[in-house]
């Protein structure tokens, strides 16, 4: 199976600053992959790395077995949905499908006008005059009928309230288990990704700090709380991920493949959520950013 | 037909939510055999979950011997559980209460207790998968 990204000693560079650096990760195919990191994290450099509108300072970056934007059939098998989910807002919905249909070989105009038909959207509408959430899933519309192997979203849910995050999401995941898709998405939210992905990479300063499958992280990462120890004391299969201590008690975040035995710890499990924030939380660079958005 | 509801704050990750939920409507009644799953795409549509964690959870319940996907049709409930374990309720309580007798002999209070069983539930769960 071919992985839909793999990178290689990804990096980016504006001028002195790393956008991006040292990034080696393979994004499975077939999945839906959440980005998660803080705003200027190296998100969008990544996804845009990854859609071939910006060219890699060092190492390599294949997207579904290919460069990235190296030809016309690289260009078909990538579908990409840009922050803010960007439209003409000029043109009416019927002329954003007819200019899909014009610039996409693999154009599926059926696909097209049944989401724009069960959207309720009014096809001589111009597109300035859509709801932020109307507007995102035109771009979505669009994006789903070019018939990508690969559809990438940047930060897609943001703008939208709740409602409209939701049903994007939604019908989002109905492409999902109706075409052969694979989904990068983006988020500084990540309660909005928990049920939506499979597969998560976490970004810090610029950095892969997370990579891997929701299961299997939530299955081996714990929240120990207990009277306090010093954490060298623990068995060599716990790594600590995050360790707070009072002068009594010790809170630990471990990540480990076994199982806790040891009777005076209280065992808690994590969601995604709290899972993400504390390796986000792990202090690395020490200065005060403000936490990661977290939405209920 | 049952319809699936997610508790995000459970720490329970979604498809494990989602065989339980299946599990416990059978131990009800709720679903009987020939009775048929919600689809997997009902299930996206409704939750906006992931396709993968549904299939994921009606996978498991096929391994388990409760349902069988009929290609192009859907999942269909292959046996209850209904009564099914019920007799054995019994000799397991009594066997229960001795261990505690015995936990409550040693001074060990209840939250040790839950903690113990806690941990050695997922000991148990661990060696089994």
């Amino acid at each position: 199976m071919t992985a839909a990204v793999a990178t290689d000693g990804l990096g980016k560079r504006y001028g002195r600053r790393w956008a991006l650096s040292d990034c080696t990760l393979e994004i499975p195919s077939g999945r839906v992959t959440g980005l998660v990191g803080k705003n200027g994290a190296g998100k969008s450099t990544l996804l845009n790395l990854a859609a071939g509108l910006l060219r890699p300072t060092t190492g390599t970056i294949e997207v579904c077995g290919g460069r990235p934007a190296s030809d016309v059939a690289q260009l078909a098998k990538l579908g990409f949905v840009a922050q803010d989910t960007p439209t003409y807002p000029g043109l009416s919905v019927r002329d954003h499908l007819r200019l899909g249909a014009r610039l996409n070989p693999g154009w599926d105009d059926a696909l097209a006008w049944s989401r724009i038909e069960r959207l309720g959207l009014d096809p001589g509408q111009r597109a300035g005059r859509l709801s932020g959430g109307q507007r995102a899933q035109l771009a979505l519309a669009l994006g789903l009928a070019k018939r990508p192997e690969l559809l990438i979203l940047d930060e897609p849910v943001a703008s939208l309230d709740p409602f409209a995050r939701r049903e994007f999401l939604q019908l989002l995941m109905e492409a999902v288990a109706e075409q052969e898709l694979s989904v990068l998405l983006s988020s500084h939210v990540v309660s909005d990704l928990e049920r939506v992905c499979d597969h998560v990479v976490v970004l810090v300063d610029s950095q892969v700090r997370l990579a891997g499958e929701v299961e299997t992280l939530l299955e081996t990462h714990h929240r120990l709380t207990g009277p306090r120890r010093a954490t060298r004391a623990l068995p060599r299969d716990q790594r600590v991920v995050t360790e707070r201590h009072t002068d009594r008690q010790t809170t630990l975040v471990v990540r480990t493949g076994g199982v806790v035995l040891d009777p005076s710890w209280t065992v808690t499990e994590l969601s995604l959520e709290d899972l993400v924030l504390s390796y986000m939380d792990r202090p690395s660079s020490g200065e005060a950013t403000p936490a990661l958005e977290v939405l209920r | 037909m049952i319809e699936f509801s997610l508790d995000s704050r459970s720490g329970v990750s979604p498809y494990l939510q989602v065989v339980q939920q299946v599990r416990q409507s059978l131990r009800l009644g709720m679903l009987r055999e020939g009775d048929q799953l919600p689809t997997v795409k009902d299930v996206v549509a409704s939750l906006a979950i992931n396709p993968n964690t549904v299939l994921k959870a009606y996978r498991e319940l096929e391994r388990d011997g409760l349902v069988a996907a009929r290609p192009g049709i859907g999942t269909f409930v292959t046996r209850s559980l209904a009564g099914d374990s019920l007799a054995a309720h019994e000799p397991l309580r009594h066997d229960l209460e001795r261990w505690l007798a015995r936990a409550r002999a040693a001074g060990v209070d209840d939250e040790s207790i839950e903690a113990l069983f806690r941990s050695a539930f997922r000991a148990e769960h661990r060696g089994v998968a």
